[in-house]
Parts: C-alpha cells; structure tokens; sequence
C-alpha cells in the first residue's frame, strides 16, 4: 500500500499519496506549473526544465514533473527564483528557434508559442542565430523541420520506447545536438515506418505531416475533375476536435454536410469498403483454415504496421493479408466499377481520402497501388487537414447542416466503422465469419473480449465446431512483442488483429494532437456508440456491398477482386 | 576475407573477432566502437551497422552514441591532420581567422576531411604554445604566428 504525505505548495496544505510528483499535485489543487517536454507516461525525463519550482530546504531548483513528493515538503511554485528560471529557460529555448509563427504550420496550436505567451513572454533577451537546419521532405508523410525542434525528446521517446521502431534517436552533443536517423539520412532511408506518432506528439512545427491541401483546392478549382472523398471511420469520432468540439463527439452528419459545401462531387464512406474488406479477408481467412495459406493470417489495414512487418519480420510476410487497405480498395473501386456505372472517364476522377493517418499517405503512394490503371488515391489528408480544409473554406463548422454520405457508397455497416478501433478488425471478421461459417444468426454481435485500449488482447472461441485462437494488437510495440512470440513459437493463434497506433486508429498519426488515453477512451466510446446507432452492424449484409459483387466483382476472392483488391509485399532493408 | 556477422564478405574479419569477444556482455558499446575504429581509424556505416545488428540495437542508438563522442570518427582520416589551437592566447590573437582560413582553403567544417584525403582538420582546445600564438600543427610540425595569409602556402607544402 502506498503512504500518504503531508505537504504544502504555495502555503496551501494538502495530503497526497507518496509516488505523486509534484507537478500532480499541484495540478490536483488547481495550480498549474508549466512543462514543456513532459507527456505523461511517455516522456517523463524532465530534461526542458521549464517545470522548475523551488522546494525548501532544497540547494537547486527542482524539476517538478520528474520529482516526487516527500513527507514535511514545502513546495514554491511561483517565487522570484522560480519564475526568473523558468523564464530564462524558456528565453534560450526561443533565442534560436525560428520566428515565423505566422505562416508555421502550428500557428495555432504550437506548445511553445502557447508557453510563452502563458509566461508572459514578449521579447526574447539573447540575440543568437535561429537554428537554420536541413529539412527532411524524403517521403510522402511526415516532413522534419530541424530548425523548429526544440530538443525535448518526445518523439524520440516514442518511436524508440512505444513503438519501438528507433529509426531516430538524439545525435551529436552540446550545442551541435540534433534527433536525427542513423548516418544523417532521411526518414525514407530510415527504419521509420510513417506512423506518425511522433507527428502527434511533437510540441511545435518541428514534425508535420506532408499537406496535400494544396493539391486537394487544385483539383476542387478544376472543372474537368470528378473529385470524391472518402472519410475513415475513425474521423468521425476526432474531427470536431480540430473544429471546437469535445472528444468523443460524433460529428459524421456535419462532416459530410461540410465537405459538400467545400465542394466534392461526391462524399463517401470508407466504412464501405471496410466491410468489403471483411468479405474479402473473411474468405481469406476460412481459405487458410482450410489448408491454403499460412497461419495465423495477420491483418492488412494498417498500413505503419505494414511497413514494420515488410522491415523488421519478412519472414512473416506470407502470414499477412493479401487484401489492400480499405483505403486502397476504395481508390480502385472507385476508378473502376464507379466510372463504368456512373460512366465517367477514371482519367478525370480525384480520388481524395480523410484519414486519421499519416502512413496512408505513403501507402497510397505505393507504386503496387494502381491495379485500376490508375493511382488508386490520389490525395491522402490526416484528420487535422480535414480539419484545416473547412476552416479555409469559410464553413461555419457551428451552423453546419448535417448531411448523408452519397449513394452507392454511402452505407457502411457497424462492422465498418469499429475499424477505427483496436479490435474493431477482428469484431467485424467474427460477426460475418461466425454467420457465414455456421448459416445461422449470432445471437449477440458484441466481442467485447477483443475491444478496449489494452496493447494485446487475446480470445478463444469456437467457429464451426473449430476452436480458434485470435489476438488483438494495436502499438508497434506491442506487435513486436507478438512477432517475438509467434517467431519463438511461443505464441499460437489463428488470427492476429495488428494496428501501428497504440489504440488503433482513433489514436492514429494523423489524428488531432495529443491523442492521450482518456482522449482515446472518449473516442473509442464514440467509436462504439456509432456502431449501436447503425441499422446493420455485419459486413455481409451491407446491400451495396451485396450489389458492387453482383454487378462486378462477382465473388469474393474472384479474379476481379484478386487483380484490384489484393496487393504483395516485399521485404524491406532497415 | 573472413565472413562477417553482418551477412558480407568484410574487407577485414577483425570486425567479426571483436564482436566474438564482447558477445553476450552488457554495457560494452563504448569498448566495441573504439575497438573497431582502430581497424581503419575511423567507423565506416557498413561497421556501425554491423555492431548494431550483433547486439541487437537500432543503427539509430549506435550512431547516436558514436556521434555523442569527440573520440569517434565517422569519416576517414585524410593523409596529413591538421589541428588549429582555439585555446585563450590563439583565440585573442586570432585563432579563428586562422581556422576559418583552412575550412575554406580546404572547402571542409572543423572534424571534416578534404574531398582529395589529403587532410582532415580537428580543432583543439590548446596546444600548449601559446608564446607562438596563433598556432597550429600539421601532423607533428608546429606553424606558429600565423596569418591567415600565411595559410594556403603552409598548406602547399604537404
């Protein structure tokens, strides 16, 4: 059992148990000290000092989210050698950082700005040299903005502990100290699988997704382009976040409402193809349960954790799932089945999609992503340009009226939108393959042993008289745990659920910033509520799902989805 | 040629006997670095990635780590090196022109190597002639009370 200790801060007294730091405890009576590098469970090093509070009987001041209460302390937030550090750091931090606010793509979200402001900070007292390093734009999804970086190792601390990629890590020392790649490279020719999550938790401009908003207006302006969008599953339960709403809010009428007004030609749901992709990757699964194919099968959607098993595990890549990403499958649906029905040239077709992601953009620019003939998308936005597009269109976000996804893909089934969750994947799969399997109706379509945050979930059931074994993985971390497991043997399932992002998607790269667990857990919930809210919650009795296989596809893992639907991989070197 | 841990045929199988010798123990990073960069006085990419896969670290860490120490070198030394003194009495009497001088005679940044290896350049906190400030040494000849003038014909000589 945990001791209580007696303390005070700012001569307010108060009894807290022993392994609070300081700064809880401060936070717990309403008084807040400020930080800067801290994010909690993640990076707790204590190393930008901006927390500093000055405790009696102490020789330095004291770093308050590292440092931990003890009996008797006497705890100074705010006197003069306390603010007077607190502002000096904060003066060298923004001697040498970039003063472009105005045009930073976090002008209006940037911790550092926000800091200095709360501080009452109005002019910087050192004249040094801004920070002027090379940018790295190698790839498709995140670009790193040295100059904005401000050392706090956030990013590399997730990378390197959560996600357990380390592609970047603190190089050189001193003055000369930078978070780099191995041999100075770019992230294109790093072990980065694009997930993003050091995007979400960066404090300033430093790392940003690659914007393709630019690209997206172009094509809007153009009158010869048929221009669609498709929104993932779990940006309806994120979006309202960027546009003044509480988490956990669903926001899927209104965004669909936005984005005609913004101008697509038409608005889709990609939980459309999540439940094609369950049709597809169900059958898939039952082919390998039947002999043809590698067990376990391990899913496809996620395409970070794509990227980590193509460079950490090759070995298992004849255990992943042929089937593109819904994401993917919608590009080529829509360049194929949609033009020829619709009879509208693909050639002229824009294929735009929202995406709580940053490796969508890299996967979508796949060079194996083009089966229609096409590229399948051609413009991935994360959820925060989602965001930013309604806001330079002029929308009034609070007098939005809600709106319909267009038709033929506007329905999507429960079972679509858990995709968006950890867990979601696998529910989906079990509520259409159990009915498939067996002929007759679940009694209850809830597995609610595979859902919630946790990193690795597992469950037993029983399909067809078989016993099955599947597990549950979001966190790259946390798959690598598994992938050591299933390597070693130690570990047997069937089939394995894996997303990159710890949470799944609603905790993706793309997603508004600060994804923490109780952000998560109000998204989830949502994520959940939408699910309840939807006439049909199983895959296979998505009708325009039933029609798009009578009119064309035929069947699932026919010739024609083989050529569109599915893809290969190819190992990757670190 | 030995066959290296890394998979390649190495130009040296030194690599490989080191590595053997550390294997299995924790906290031998630092050794292992400056026991490989005697093979070639410096630590080739293909060589760090090799320490990084036989201990199972990211490239990332190692070349964080090799990047952290002054003592690493990550690229080849040149022929000749060079060392200009930025130590008090240089700097006062203008060790940095001097400095700057040989970055741009030799187009290379202080810790570089000239793109014909002829030399590499190292600044160093003192060389304990201060009476010729300022100063700098190539290889184990000390220039003394030198302009930056003075440079390019010192340089000609190697």
């Amino acid at each position: 059992m945990t001791k209580n200790v007696n303390i005070t801060i700012n001569g307010q007294q108060l009894t807290v148990p022993e392994d609070t730091t300081i700064l809880d405890a401060a936070r717990q009576i309403g008084i807040d000290i400020p930080t800067l590098c801290h994010l909690k469970d993640t990076n707790e090093i204590g190393v930008c000092r901006v927390c500093v509070v000055e405790v009696k009987g102490a020789r330095n001041l004291i770093p308050s989210c590292i440092t931990k209460v003890t009996e008797g302390m006497e705890i100074l937030t705010n006197s003069p050698k306390a603010r007077e550090a607190r502002e000096m750091v904060m003066n060298l931090i923004l001697a040498t950082h970039p003063k472009d606010c105005l045009t930073c793509d976090r002008n209006s979200d940037c911790e550092l700005r926000t800091l200095a402001e709360k501080m009452g900070i109005r002019k910087v007292d050192f004249g040094a040299p801004v920070k002027d390093l090379p940018l790295d734009d190698s790839n498709p999804s995140i670009i790193r903005d040295q100059s904005k970086c401000i050392l706090c190792r956030r990013c590399v601390s997730v990378c390197n502990e959560v996600q357990k990629v380390s592609a970047i890590s603190m190089i050189n020392r001193g003055i000369s100290t930078t978070v780099g790649t191995a041999f100075d490279k770019g992230l294109e020719d790093s072990p980065c699988v694009f997930c993003g999550q050091c995007v979400n938790v960066c404090p300033t401009g430093a790392l940003t997704e690659r914007f393709q908003l630019r690209e997206v207006w172009e094509a809007l302006h153009d009158p010869e382009k048929h221009v669609v969008i498709q929104t993932a599953p779990a940006i309806r339960v994120s979006l309202g976040e960027e546009l003044g709403e509480e988490p956990g809010t669903i926001v899927t009428g209104k965004m669909v409402g936005a984005l005609r007004k913004v101008g697509f030609d038409k608005v889709f749901d990609t939980d459309f193809t999540a439940d094609l992709t369950i049709m597809e990757e169900g059958h898939e699964f039952l082919e390998r349960l039947n002999g043809n194919g590698k067990l376990p099968l391990l899913t496809s959607c996620s395409p970070g954790w794509i990227n980590y098993v193509e460079t950490f595990y090759p070995e298992f890549l004849d255990n992943v799932s042929s089937c593109k990403s819904p994401q993917q499958m919608f590009g080529a649906v829509i360049k194929t089945y949609y033009a020829k029905k619709f009879n509208i040239d693909p050639a002229t077709i824009f294929t735009v999609s929202a995406m709580p992601c940053t490796a969508k953009k890299y996967e979508a620019n796949r060079p194996e992503m083009n089966s229609s003939g096409y590229q399948d998308v051609d413009a991935v936005l994360t959820t925060r340009e989602l965001g930013m597009l309604i806001k330079e269109a002029g929308i009034d976000w609070a007098n939005v009226e809600e709106s319909q996804f267009d038709e033929p893909f506007g329905e999507g089934t429960g079972a679509g939108v858990i995709f968006g969750s950890s867990g979601g994947v696998m529910e989906a799969a079990l509520r259409t393959l159990s009915e498939v399997v067996t002929g007759k109706e679940l009694e209850s379509l809830d597995f609610k042993d595979v859902r919630g945050l946790d990193g690795i979930k597992e469950a037993e059931l029983t399909l067809g008289g078989q016993k099955l074994k599947v597990a549950v993985v979001n966190g790259l971390g946390n798959a690598k745990k598994v992938m050591e497991g299933l390597k070693a043997k130690e570990l047997d399932y069937h089939f394995v659920e894996i997303m990159a992002c710890p949470g799944g998607c609603i905790g993706g790269g793309g997603q508004p910033r600060l994804s923490t667990p109780e952000v998560k857990q109000k998204r989830m919930e949502a994520i959940y509520r939408a699910d309840l809210g939807l006439p049909r919650r199983k895959s296979h009795e998505n009708p325009a799902v039933q029609e798009l296989y009578k009119e064309f596809l035929e069947k699932p893992l026919g010739e024609k989805s083989h050529h569109l639907l599915h893809t290969g991989y190819t190992p990757k070197e670190k | 040629m030995g066959k290296c841990c890394c998979g390649n045929t190495c130009q040296d199988s030194r690599l490989t006997e080191i590595l053997e010798e550390y294997k299995g123990k924790e906290g031998v990073l630092i050794p292992v670095l400056q026991r490989a960069q005697e093979i070639k006085g410096y630590l080739p990419e293909k060589t760090i990635r090799a320490i990084a896969d036989f201990f199972n670290k990211p490239y990332s860490e190692v070349y964080g780590v090799a990047t952290f120490y002054a003592q690493f070198r990550l690229q080849p030394s040149g022929e000749n090196t060079i060392r200009v003194c930025a130590g008090t009495a240089c700097h006062v009497r203008g060790g940095k022109a001097i400095l700057d001088k040989v970055c741009s005679e030799l187009n290379i940044a202080p810790g570089g190597t000239s793109a014909d290896g002829k030399f590499s350049l190292e600044p160093v906190a003192c060389l304990g002639a201060c009476g010729l400030a300022p100063v700098m040494m190539i290889n184990d000849t000390t220039y003394g009370r030198l302009t930056p003038e003075k440079i390019p014909e010192i340089l000609a000589k190697y």
